[in-house]
């Protein structure tokens, strides 16, 4: 009745699979998902293993792959305690609305066009909607209120400090990551997912709209709360965040919940900019490479290729302070964004308006962009030859390393005082120190 | 009644029940949990109602950034675990609340029965307005003007809030202290979260 209802004149082929076939979709979706959380967790620390120069779990299973498993039943095993000044209620409800959407979002991801199934005509993907984009972003609002109510229910301090800081974290990358859909929005002309990897055939998006892949791919790493943007959970400063008085099966939800995530925003961005199911250029000159079954294929490895993108990011990146945390999303990450988005609709305003063709707008754009950095460069010249004229009147400041009562470090145009005594000519900044370490 | 009905009408009795225990409970978050029901049922409302876009745009808005921020802005204050005697109002001012409430709601139904007059919309058919295109035709062409001017109260709303967390702007004469970096201004303009 609802898919009737629902249905819209912009996604067709959805909404006309028998009810098996839907319960296939839905289970493999879950199946799918509970195997790559195992798995992302055993690749994870092989390869940060790898990485470190140490060989990483390998005692259970081959090559130690049935470990994230093992470690499951250990979780399960274990005591499940809830604190005394807990919010019982809402303690055991977060997990629960922490890991729930995570598994939501999967529905509109596409797997692989249309396939026959026990000699149904059907497409791999369990619904599409012509919001789909929207859908997504919206079930993983609703996943901050687990963490955030993970923190506050637990009753503690550092629980507390990490639900706050993971959802002003979220909320603001959020932003960054809605924004830089919208150049996809605009070249698609869909917010359906299916429609969007279509709309990809001649073309990534990653490669026409390479800014907005950029924003995105930073935007879902900090989503996610992983390294390096894994403020929530520092351990050297709040113990383990928002989940430290978790433990047992409750604990193993939020895990979930975060490698789930990890494989949506990774399938989000596969669907969105690197062409969704569709094969990579050269094996996209065979024929069939983009029917049946294959596609599922070139789809897990994109996906492949985020999450080791993720655990590379993760062995290689120390963590980012909270203030310049903040400071890339909302100064650099929003800001870039926005202009972005101004330049992308003025393209596509003037493609369909107008009639001007992409590469004509390119060619004009790129002589006005290169006119403006020689100007600029032009500009930078005699800016610092003025600058050099005026360094020469400007005494520099007097520094007081006392000033205040207890040692400061120089300002920015104050000098150290030049050392006297013992040492004085070896430990003096600036570039006599450069000369000591050239001779060593 | 048709299905349809049904769950419009239940999703109803839930907006309205977790409304009035948004005000009743004595749990400060609780009270903001049961408003996050309320909007997710009003979500619900539009889904029935085919508006598919206007519904995941409550969802992302309402539930996803409003009640979080709220949310936060109660944790960095006072967020008590268990029962707060003191939340409270007068008996003066809960009548004249739920007076208030009582004839807002008579007005908005009122105009909404009497503009629709019993007219009914056919869902089922396709062409129905409800759409992504629909909507941004609906906000950008008829009714720009108020779409306009509520950017513009929002964008006042930013600044005014910019104006009051920023103490080395207000305090002193306007502009004075402007440019210097208070003991703390650099970790308040980035931070101002956690501490």
């Amino acid at each position: 009745m609802n898919g009737t209802l629902l249905a819209s004149p912009e996604v067709s082929g959805f909404g006309g699979d028998p009810w098996w076939l839907v319960v296939i979709k839905a289970v493999a979706i879950f199946v799918f998902l509970v195997v790559m959380t195992l798995f992302a967790i055993w690749a994870e620390r092989r390869v940060v293993g790898r990485m470190q120069q140490r060989i990483g779990p390998n005692r259970v299973g081959p090559f130690g792959l049935l470990q994230s498993l093992a470690d499951g039943i250990k979780l399960a095993l274990k005591e499940d305690i809830v604190p005394k000044a807990a919010d019982k209620a809402v303690f055991i409800l977060a997990p629960i609305i922490a890991a729930t959407p995570a598994f939501l979002s999967f529905a509109v991801i596409p797997f692989g066009p249309e396939v026959s199934i026990f000699g149904h005509q059907t497409r791999l993907q369990l619904t599409d909607l012509p919001v789909a984009v929207l859908y997504v972003l919206a079930v993983a609002s609703v996943g901050i209120y687990g963490i955030v109510l993970a923190g506050w229910s637990s009753g503690s301090t550092y629980p507390l400090l990490g639900g706050l800081r993971s959802s002003a974290q979220m909320i603001s990358y959020e932003v960054a990551m809605g924004l830089s859909f919208v150049g996809v929005f605009l070249y698609a002309g869909s917010m359906s997912t299916s429609e969007i990897v279509n709309a990809q055939a001649h073309g990534w998006y990653a490669v026409l709209l390479a800014p907005s892949f950029v924003i995105y791919v930073i935007a879902m790493i900090g989503e996610t709360n992983r390294a390096p943007f894994d403020l929530p959970e520092a351990e050297g400063e709040l113990v383990g965040g928002f989940h430290t008085e978790y433990s047992s099966l409750k604990f193993a939800l939020f895990f979930l919940a975060e490698y789930i995530n990890m494989v949506t925003v990774s399938a989000l961005a596969t669907t969105l900019f690197l062409g969704g199911w569709r094969a990579p250029w050269p094996v996209s000159l065979w024929d069939g490479a983009n029917q049946g079954w294959w596609p599922v294929l070139w789809f897990v490895a994109k996906l492949l290729m985020f999450l080791f993108v993720f655990i590379w990011l993760r062995g290689t990146l120390p963590r980012l302070r909270y203030d310049q945390f903040m400071k890339l999303g909302w100064k650099v990450l929003i800001p870039a964004a926005l202009g972005w988005l101004l330049l992308v609709a003025t393209v596509r305003a003037l493609n369909t308006e107008y009639n001007f063709d992409t590469r004509e707008i390119a060619l004009y754009g790129g002589i006005a962009a290169a006119a403006l950095i020689a100007v600029t460069f032009v500009w930078d010249l005699i800016a610092a030859r003025r600058d050099e004229e005026s360094a020469v009147e400007h005494e520099p400041e007097e520094f007081d390393a006392m000033a205040g009562g207890h040692p400061v470090p120089p300002m920015p145009g104050q000098s150290k005082p030049a050392l006297t005594g013992v040492g004085a000519t070896t430990t003096a900044a600036g570039p006599d120190h450069t000369a000591t370490e050239d001779d060593r | 009644m048709t299905v349809v009905e049904v769950m419009f009408a239940l999703l109803g009795v839930i907006a309205v029940g977790s409304a009035i225990l948004v005000v009743t409970t004595q749990h400060l978050v609780h009270a903001a949990l049961w408003l996050v029901v309320t909007l997710g049922s009003v979500a619900g409302c539009y889904l029935l109602l085919s508006a598919e876009f206007v519904a995941w745009v409550q969802v992302l808005i309402y539930i996803g950034a409003v009640v979080v921020l709220l949310l936060f802005g109660l944790m960095l204050t006072r967020a008590p675990i268990g029962q707060s005697d003191d939340l409270d109002s007068p008996l003066g001012q809960r009548i004249a609340a739920a007076v208030t409430a009582a004839s807002a709601g008579a007005v908005l139904v009122a105009s909404v029965v009497t503009s629709f007059r019993g007219e009914r919309i056919d869902l089922s058919d396709d062409r129905v307005a409800g759409s992504t295109g629909d909507v941004g035709a609906a906000v950008f062409r008829s009714w720009v003007l108020p779409f306009e001017v509520l950017s513009l109260l929002l964008l006042a709303a930013l600044i005014g809030a910019i104006v009051l967390s920023r103490r080395d702007v207000s305090a002193g004469p306007a502009g004075a202290r402007m440019g210097v970096v208070d003991e703390f201004g650099e970790i308040a303009e980035a931070d101002g979260v956690v501490r």
